[in-house]
This record gives structure tokens, C-alpha cells and sequence, in this order.
């Protein structure tokens, strides 16, 4: 089957600062497909170019079959939108708004069950002036499938949400791709697009840097696994234990300070992270040694980003 | 129903839900016409060539509830909704484009439209209110002075770069032009300097062609207006074509 969406060589400027600057990627039916980087990387331009509210430079732009740019009007009916920094009139009500959005579209689906579905129900009749910013999100995602749309697009959904408010989206939008649709999402939130995504492109400066799935990008990075604990009663046993860390076959290498000591793992790629905390804990508890404050780093996305780009993503 | 149908009865509810909008095209001039009217009355005067302070004032007031609705209303509505990002999200619908500017001058045409009727009831009702024009020809030009006002109103939305900018613009040229521009108080009792700025002022003209049409001028004695607002209406039209931004 075709890719649902085509991105080929995608350039967007804006006078002389180019937003986007020769983008590909394709997007296949039936995943999620995160574009994460920090603010300005020329995510919501991209976007915005695919879904045919901007005209691209230059590029090419397959999106359901069509081109965005030059057939827009029957492109619009087929996907769904939620936009970055968007509003509805303030004393606009929830199901007044899914039965206006409901009638601009051919074919809408009953738009009372998304009422329920993204649990508004109890809000069915406040005005937007009155919903919490996670509640106003859930209308953005119910106006966005108010015409049962193929592929879906979430700009930056997640911002400016409080952590509780921000996992109740992320099974929403679980749920949406459950439905057999496709959802292009971007996010600043490395763990968003680690937690979601199918396949995650970073993007930087107007450029893709990477684009695997969020494991493969974690494990392409060269980055140590890192476990830290304190032993309060070493007594005269400091050298045979960190010997006997150090012959680990997941341990790099065994760093110690006065009571504390720091195991880095080999590379993620050879041994999971999680290798390393089973052999670490296995052996210290073989050796009957007290230890306490255990924590453990693991690579993440934002790892990968850092690595990537030099720098660390701003908020 | 049809899209176009549906998003003006939205708006049209949206209309009455922020009160204050209301409150200038319906009940404030009705405020005025029974507050001048309880001082004055409606008897012939000698100063309004037979007619009375209620005849004279009811197509004046109904001029400045047109830019009232136009330099407030209208312009207060397209930059909020541009500066909160409403009207992007509605054009990333099917919807046409021009559709959501439409409902929207549909909307508050239908009320300046209703503004002008309540005060022709009460003072017909209170005040025995004389009317020697054509209706048609009154309705012609109330719409045609409506539409040359918008235009105006979108201007200002194209123009000004925030809503609260707009506003304060908006009022700025609104109120002076209500007072200065016999729409309130008839030009015939201000002072000849008054009367010299007035001709400088685009509601003049409104003024002017409802309150001839209203007492049986022709449209040939009162060209000077229908050029003045004609050319408004195309400038306006031109500039906030130019002018307009969606975000």
C-alpha cells in the first residue's frame, strides 16, 4: 500500500529565515507519527504545509493521493485537525461547536458519542470560556474527528498541560489510532513522542536529523546506561567488590567515591539498561552487601536529541 | 442544515451571549430616543422645516447605530477571532473562506437592521413619528450606508495589529464622529465651526441621506452622499481586501 502521506524535498521560508529546509518522510496507514524538536525547529510548518494551510517553496506533497497545495478543497473533507494556538468563540457551548463543525463536512459522524468518548459529557453544555485546558484540548481532538477523518494531525497538543491532564490525552490518542486511523502528531516533549509514537522524526533547525522508532533512535545513540547507590559499611571489602563489579559483563566501567559508586553500562545496543541493573543488584546481593539510594539513568529520547543536535531541547 | 445557514445562527447567538454589542445597536438609541424625546417632544419646529425632534433624530440615530455596528461590533469581532486564532481553525474546515466573513456581516447587518426597526416602532408607537419618504428607498440606503461602514470596519480589522488596538481605534473614531456628525444632535443647533468638520466626517453623509430620503428628497438632490459613501465603500472594500489576514 502506498504511503498515506509523501513528503519529498519540502522547503518553507519566511523572508529570510528558512523554516523548513529540504524535508522528506513518509507516513504509513494506521501509525502514529511523532515529529519532535524544540520550539521553532519547523514542526507546525511542516505541518501545516501537509495539511494545505501553507504553500511550500518547494517540495513535493502526496497526502491521501492528493496534492495539498492545488487540491486542497478535496483534501480538507478526508483528514482531521487540531491547530497549535487555536480558539473557539468564548461563549460558544461544547455540543454547539460539534454540531457547527459537524456541519461544515459531506459525511459527519454522530457527534454526541464523541461527546462521551472524550469524556465531555459533563461539559456538553459550558461554554469554551469555561473549560480547563485539558478539557479544551479533548473538544480540539472531538471537532478534529467530527468527520470520522483517515489521517488526523496534532500540533503540540500536549502544551502547556499539567502531567495528569496530559496522560488522559495520550490514551485518547491511543484510542483514536485504535479506530484504524493515521495521526501525524509533533510535540516538544521528548517522553511524549517516546511514549506515542510509532516512529518519531527529530527534527532541528528546519532539517530531520533522525527518523527510526523511538527504541532503535535510543539505541543508535552511543550512550551509557548509569547506575548509582551508596554502601555505608564497606569495611575492607572495597576492592573485591568493585573487582567483581567491574568483571559484570554488562559494566563499562566502576567509578567510586568515598561510599558511593557509579556503573556505567556498555553500550545500549549489546546489553539492555535493564541488564545491567539485574547483573549490578544480583551481584552486590550475592556478595551480601548493604546499599542504599540505588537510582538508575536510562538513555531517552531527549539523550538522543542531545546527541544529535549538541544541544539539550528547550522548553 | 447548510454550513453557511448554521454558522450564522451561531453567530447569531454568539451576538446576544456578549451583551455589550446588543446593548449599542438596540437598546441605547431606544434610551436616546425616549430621553430626547420626553425633553422635546415631536412638535413641528420651525428649525427642522416642519418637522419635530423625534422625526429628525430616528434616521440620525439609525446612522449611528450602522457605525456603531460597523466600528465596534464588526471590528471588535474579526480581530479578536483573527487574534485568538477562531477564524484559523475555521479555515482549516471545508468551509469556504469568504463563507465565515459573510455570516458575520450578515449577523450584524440583521441587527443594525433590527436597531433601526425598534426605533421606527417606538416612535411611531410614543411620538406619532412622521415619515414622508419612499420605504424602499429608505431600506436602499440603509443597507447601501451598512455596507460602506462595514467595509470601514474591516479596514480597521485589516489594519490594526491586535484586537484591543482595534477597539480603541474604533472608538476613537466613533464617538466624536456620533456627536460631531448630527447623527445625535441635529447639525442645525451646533455652531458653524462644528458644522465645518462635520463635512469632513463619513457619517455626515449617512446622516444626511437617510434623514433627506426620510422626508421625501429624491436620490438627485443627494448624489454629494451616494458618491461619498459609494467611494468609501470601494476603498474600503479595496484596502481590507489587500489588508486582511487570516492570523
Amino acid at each position: 500500500m502506498d504511503p498515506i502521506v509523501q513528503v519529498q524535498g519540502l522547503r518553507k521560508t519566511y523572508g529570510e529565515t528558512v523554516a523548513v529546509d529540504d524535508v522528506s518522510f513518509e507516513i504509513e496507514e494506521g501509525e502514529i507519527f511523532g515529529m519532535v524538536g524544540p520550539n521553532g525547529a519547523g514542526k507546525t510548518t511542516t505541518t501545516e504545509c501537509i495539511e494545505g494551510l501553507r504553500t511550500p517553496d518547494q517540495g513535493r506533497l502526496r497526502v491521501l493521493g492528493f496534492d495539498p497545495v492545488t487540491q486542497e478543497r478535496l483534501l480538507r473533507p478526508l483528514i482531521g485537525t487540531q491547530l497549535q494556538s487555536t480558539n473557539l468563540p468564548n461563549g460558544l457551548i461544547v455540543w454547539e461547536a460539534l454540531d457547527l463543525y459537524a456541519s461544515f463536512y459531506p459525511d459527519p459522524i454522530d457527534w454526541s458519542e464523541l461527546i462521551d468518548q472524550l469524556g465531555l459529557t459533563e461539559k456538553r453544555n459550558t461554554p469554551f470560556r469555561k473549560l480547563s485546558g485539558g478539557q479544551k484540548q479533548r473538544l480540539f481532538i472531538a471537532l478534529a474527528l467530527v468527520n470520522d477523518p483517515r489521517l488526523v494531525f496534532f500540533d503540540e497538543l500536549t502544551t502547556g498541560l499539567d502531567p495528569q491532564a496530559r496522560h488522559v490525552i495520550w490514551d485518547l490518542v491511543r484510542g483514536v489510532r485504535q479506530r484504524g486511523k493515521t495521526v501525524f502528531l509533533t510535540t516538544h516533549y521528548m517522553e511524549e513522542a517516546e511514549r506515542l509514537c510509532d516512529r518519531v522524526a527529530i527534527m532541528d533547525r528546519g532539517k530531520i536529523v533522525a527518523l527510526d522508532t523511538p527504541g532503535n533512535l535510543i539505541r543508535s545513540i552511543v550512550s551509557e546506561s548509569r547506575i548509582v547507590f551508596t554502601v555505608d559499611d564497606l569495611q575492607n571489602r572495597q576492592g573485591t567488590l568493585t573487582g567483581i563489579l567491574e568483571n559484570l559483563p554488562a559494566v563499562k566501567r566502576v567509578e567510586k567515591g568515598a561510599d558511593q559508586f557509579t556503573i556505567y553500562g556498555r553500550e545500549a545496543g549489546k546489553y539492555g539498561p535493564s541488564h545491567l541493573l539485574i547483573q549490578v543488584v544480583e551481584a552486590l546481593a550475592s556478595q551480601e552487601v548493604a546499599f542504599r539510594d540505588l537510582s538508575s539513568d536510562q538513555p531517552n529520547l531527549e539523550d538522543v536529541f542531545l546527541a544529535l543536535t549538541g544541544q539539550a531541547i528547550r522548553d | 442544515m447548510h454550513a453557511l445557514t448554521k454558522l450564522t445562527w451561531t453567530e447569531l447567538k454568539l451576538y446576544f451571549r456578549e451583551p455589550i454589542g446588543a446593548f449599542f445597536t438596540l437598546v441605547f438609541p431606544l434610551m436616546m430616543l425616549f430621553l430626547f424625546g420626553s425633553m422635546y417632544g415631536n412638535e413641528p419646529s420651525e428649525y427642522f422645516n416642519g418637522y419635530g425632534s423625534v422625526d429628525v433624530s430616528v434616521p440620525g440615530y439609525t446612522a449611528m447605530i450602522i457605525a456603531t455596528s460597523a466600528l465596534m461590533s464588526l471590528t471588535i469581532v474579526i480581530s479578536a477571532y483573527r487574534e485568538n486564532g477562531i477564524l484559523r481553525r475555521l479555515r482549516a474546515t471545508p468551509l469556504r473562506p469568504q463563507a465565515i466573513l459573510f455570516a458575520q456581516v450578515i449577523v450584524i447587518f440583521t441587527m443594525t437592521l433590527a436597531g433601526m426597526v425598534l426605533l421606527i416602532i417606538a416612535g411611531k408607537l410614543v411620538y406619532n413619528l412622521r415619515f414622508n419618504g419612499n420605504p424602499w428607498s429608505v431600506a436602499l440606503a440603509f443597507t447601501f450606508a451598512s455596507l460602506s461602514f462595514f467595509s470601514l470596519g474591516f479596514v480597521l480589522a485589516g489594519l490594526l495589529p491586535s484586537a484591543r488596538s482595534a477597539q480603541l481605534v474604533g472608538m476613537v473614531l466613533l464617538y466624536p464622529m456620533i456627536f460631531l456628525s448630527g447623527a445625535t444632535i441635529p447639525l442645525e443647533v451646533l455652531p458653524e465651526g462644528v458644522r465645518s468638520v462635520a463635512r469632513f466626517l463619513p457619517l455626515t453623509y449617512v446622516v444626511n441621506l437617510l434623514r433627506g430620503l426620510w422626508i421625501g428628497e429624491a436620490w438627485s438632490q443627494l448624489w454629494t452622499e451616494v458618491i461619498v459613501l459609494a467611494g468609501l465603500l470601494v476603498a474600503g472594500v479595496v484596502i481590507s481586501v489587500l489588508t486582511f489576514r487570516w492570523e
